[in-house]
């Protein structure tokens, strides 16, 4: 690194100290002056120091679709993300791909964390699916049940009993008796509805057993299927949301109070145009999700409500089915044509909101499990900052403290050296913000903080050569230039390295660490510039005044002090010099 | 200044030292004695893997006057089985962290301390972690870290020589080792601050070791053309001689970590800062050990298997044999300061470092070398 310069910097270097100085204080001006241009004079903060929210997506692995995680799934899934975070009337959302298979969604405050979740984890996987079997509340009835099944117990009554009640699988008598007093108010419930849309509140859903049909596997998992806890049906809506459309599937109601065998999926999610959210007074199923299907969508959805028709209960209902949950399932009495569907179901204002919001703008082609979720009220994210600014300042003052009572008179150079590298590296900071989207969070502070001590180290380094020039008997102007081409060396393999390990760090990691990398890497450029451009020229200059060039006591480099051992001749000419200014 | 001005300069001249390459086994039993404790600690006491590798929820909430036990019950509640560790913070709030709970568990958490605390939920902090998020930041961070090493390797043999990127390879492993050791002993916990923390280690760790070893190349060069001094004692005084540099970047680059350290413990009471800094902090203090105690004896002990320096050694050896039988008879060559060979330490030499670094102090030099001449 250092060689190709040594041979064109070191002979003139002493002549043009005013040029190079001349360098740095035109691009300060230059990033300071594009600074208060771009109208930008703070750095853009991240999550972490302005408040917000950030997750981080992990596409998962879906079985049977091994590549599925690919580049253009995932800046489809960005752009769908993006659109659906942005769709809440968020408008400085960030949302970009991390590495292979991490999205990081970045949601500044004010925006209901619980919302923003809901809208970015979801898949949004939608479809209808005929229902095979259902227990409702209670198990299984003890009547028509020919099948064996035996056991399906399930949830407790959504009303009645809640989640409370009915354990897990098992207990098929216990069961039974609710199951009984509930079907009847249910099934009333459910067929209210239905004239052409069909809608069922989720009340409604509690279904009538019966459970003909089963492939074995089905029946058993079916049995063993546990709706009450919110573990069981997250395990569940998992599984059901990884099958193939073409198969068929077990799952839970989305409240845990039923749970379902269901056919193949008849229409999907794609097929929907355009969904929304609309307060549906007249049977008092309050908020429903509307659904516009395109036509192929449209005649898919009469073709199937017509089959369905004809056909008994619980057999002539489909669930709509999202993510692996059950959200609605009613029954059909007619074919419904006119290609538009609703989804009812127990839904606030919010909710179908929503839910309208995330089906208009489509399914994610992958399935995410969120990460990483951070929250920072905006009251901890100043705190967070505070904190920085107080220990970058303490580290700063502690830093020249240690200078100044080692170097003095030097330490005037490395306190300015160090203040243009702050400025250099504050205003390209608020630059990068604008320009590449650059966030200052709090291990990026770290970075800078840390970076303290790798710029004035390479002061350090220079000062020490010089010092070392002194001792073996030079006096400062030839020192100046003779310990240059030495320090500069050791200043670029060392800063090489260290730039080295931000540049990797900065490639191969994820997340936070970035920030921290990216700091580093940055101040280390800094640095060198700084060191070659400023500190250099500046000591250059300063060697010509009589202070530093005659080694006054309190200029750090007094050849007495520091043990130099030169021919006579030069000392007797330091000597006077000191006890005049003394 | 003046005194530790006067020392760097006895030390640069060589008139002080310390003997770090002579006595490099001490120092390696020291270090193996470090080292072997932390591998022990690791195997026993493991690592104290935070919320971020185990996955979990940690909620930070405002000021409040609730106490600590009544929110771990209300936590415990709302979280059934899972282990709650409630920690005050330094600015009143609370922090309560859940480990190995799934994301979704820990909504009705959150929801039951909001209520307790009668504050929105909103005005809690959350952070949720997913297991495999850490597994993630882990795994690219040891694939960083190998990255890191090999392109050091390279780049330190073509810079320097493969004998000194092999001592940097190891004094390098050697911090990470009692880095990760100490964590284990004590207990710290480890987040993504701590790797980031190690990562940067790396860096800084090389950096300061770069320096030394940078000194030591040019103290070295054209180190075959004299048989005064073996390598060993040519290295050892480059090490004293920039002894003084590489206490000044300890400290320098010490004490903005230990005021975020300071700041990140005593005002935030946990979080990211002190995480880095304290690794950073505990890596940088092994760093700076290693580079000068392990690093360069390592590169001399290395360079001492080479044929040339071998030969040079022995030289070296002859000649002073010569010069002792040449002082028993009476010589005046005592007076030169030539009695440095026998101590077999260059600190005793003045005159030899000084013409080693070409200083022009000719009357010195000239001293000196008619006494090697004389044999």
């Amino acid at each position: 690194m250092a060689a190709p310069k040594k041979g064109r910097r070191s002979p003139g270097s002493q002549g043009r100290p005013g040029r190079a100085l001349a360098v740095i204080l035109i691009a300060i001006v230059a990033l300071t002056g594009g600074m208060f241009i771009s109208g930008h004079t703070t750095p853009r903060l991240g999550i972490d120091l302005a408040g917000g929210t950030s997750f981080t997506l992990e596409a998962k692995n879906q079985p049977g679709k091994p590549n599925a995680i690919n580049t253009d799934n995932m800046n489809t899934a960005v752009s769908i993300i993006e659109r659906r975070v942005n769709g809440l009337g968020v408008t400085e959302s960030e949302v970009q791909t991390q590495g292979d298979k991490h999205i990081i969604v970045n949601i500044p405050k004010g925006m209901n964390a619980k919302q923003a979740r809901q809208q970015v984890g979801t898949t949004a996987q939608l479809y209808f699916r005929p229902v095979t079997t259902t227990t409702a509340s209670g198990g299984k009835t003890p009547e028509p049940t020919p099948t064996p099944t035996p056991t399906a117990s399930g949830k407790g009554d959504k009303g009645k009993q809640g989640e409370k009640s009915g354990q897990p699988s098992g207990s098929p008598s216990a069961s039974a008796s609710t199951q009984g007093r509930a079907v009847p108010g249910a099934l009333k419930a459910d067929k209210t509805p239905t004239p052409g849309s069909s809608e069922t509140p989720k009340g409604g859903q509690t279904k009538k057993p019966s459970a003909p049909d089963n492939q074995n596997d089905l029946a058993k998992d079916f049995a063993a299927l546990d709706c009450t806890t919110k573990k069981g049906r997250a395990a569940a809506a998992e599984k059901a949301a990884n099958a193939k459309p073409s198969d068929s599937i077990i799952a839970c109601g989305q409240k845990g109070d039923a749970k379902y065998v269901l056919g193949p999926s008849k229409v999907e999610g794609t097929d929907v145009d355009d969904a929304s959210s609309v307060f549906e007074s007249q049977n008092a199923s309050g908020w429903i999700v509307q659904l516009d299907f395109n036509n192929k969508g449209a005649k898919k959805f009469a073709d199937v409500t017509g089959e369905l028709a004809a056909k008994q209960d619980p057999q002539n209902r489909f669930a709509i089915t999202l993510d692996g949950e059950v959200v609605s399932a009613p029954s059909v009495d007619t074919a419904i044509t006119g290609g538009r569907a609703t989804i009812s179901g127990g839904f606030t204002q919010q909710s179908s909101e929503d839910l309208a919001n995330v089906l208009s703008y489509g399914a994610l082609p992958l399935s995410f499990d969120i990460a990483d979720e951070t929250t920072v009220s905006a009251a901890l994210g100043g705190e967070q900052l505070q904190a920085g600014l107080i220990a970058g300042a303490i580290g700063m003052a502690l830093v020249v403290l240690y200078l100044v009572i080692y170097y003095r008179g030097l330490a005037l150079v490395a306190m300015a050296s160090l203040g243009v590298s702050a400025i250099l590296t504050y205003t390209i900071m608020v630059l990068l913000g604008p320009g590449i989207g650059f966030a200052l969070n709090l291990p990026a502070v770290c970075g800078a903080i840390v970076a303290i001590g790798i710029t004035a180290d390479s002061f350090i380094v220079y000062f020490e050569r010089i010092r070392d020039e002194i001792r073996e008997g030079r006096s400062l102007r030839p020192a100046v230039e003779r310990g240059w081409p030495r320090a500069r060396r050791t200043i670029l393999v060392s800063d090489f390295v260290s730039f080295l390990a931000a540049a990797v760090l900065y490639i191969v990691t994820v997340g936070k660490v970035q920030g921290f990398a990216f700091t580093l890497g940055l101040t280390t450029l800094l640095d060198v510039a700084v060191v070659f451009l400023f500190t250099k020229p500046l000591m250059s200059i300063l060697a010509r005044r009589p202070f530093f060039g005659n080694g006054h006591r309190w200029s750090g480099l007094d050849p007495e002090r520091l043990g130099a051992k030169p021919p006579l001749r030069r000392r007797r000419s330091a000597a006077p010099a000191d006890t005049k200014e003394a | 200044m003046s005194r530790l001005g006067t020392l760097g300069a006895r030390l640069y001249r060589g008139d002080v030292g310390y003997d770090f390459v002579g006595k490099r086994k001490i120092w390696y039993a020291v270090s193996i004695l470090i080292t072997i404790t932390a591998i022990v600690g690791l195997a026993v006491r493991g690592l104290n893997m935070g919320i971020e590798f185990s996955g979990g929820a940690v909620f930070t909430t405002p000021n409040t006057s609730v106490s600590t036990s009544e929110i771990r019950h209300t936590a415990e509640q709302a979280a059934d089985d899972h282990t709650v560790v409630v920690q005050e913070l330094g600015r009143g709030g609370l922090r309560i962290q859940i480990s190995e709970m799934g994301t979704k568990e820990a909504l009705p958490v959150q929801e039951a301390l909001a209520k307790k605390l009668d504050v929105s939920s909103n005005k809690i902090d959350t952070q949720l972690v997913g297991p495999s998020w850490g597994e993630q930041i882990a795994s690219k961070a040891w694939q960083g870290l190998a990255i890191f090493m090999v392109l050091v390797v390279i780049y330190l043999a073509i810079a320097f020589e493969w004998r000194m990127a092999v001592a940097a390879l190891i004094a390098l492993i050697h911090d990470i080792t009692i880095t990760v050791g100490i964590y284990a002993l004590v207990g710290f916990e480890v987040t993504p601050g701590t790797v980031i923390g190690l990562l940067t280690i790396l860096g800084y760790s090389l950096y300061d070791t770069v320096v030394v070893f940078d000194g030591l190349k040019e103290a070295s060069k054209d180190l075959t053309k004299q048989n005064r001094f073996t390598y060993s004692e040519v290295a050892n005084r480059s090490l004293n001689s920039t002894l003084v540099r590489s206490i000044n970047t300890t400290v320098v680059a010490l004490l903005p970590v230990g005021a975020l350290l300071f700041i990140g413990g005593g005002l935030l009471g946990a979080g990211m800062l002190n995480d880095i800094s304290l690794s950073l902090f505990v890596g940088l203090a092994a760093g700076a050990y290693s580079s000068i105690f392990i690093a360069t004896p390592l590169v001399a002990d290395l360079k001492e298997r080479d044929p040339r320096m071998k030969a040079l050694a022995k030289r070296v050896r002859a000649k002073r044999a010569a010069a002792a039988k040449a002082e028993a008879t009476g010589d005046r060559s005592a007076e030169e300061g030539d009695d440095g060979p026998d101590l077999e330490d260059a600190a005793a030499a003045p005159a030899g470092l000084v013409g080693q670094r070409r200083q022009p102090a000719s009357r010195n030099r000239g001293r000196g070398r008619p006494s090697g001449k004389r044999r």
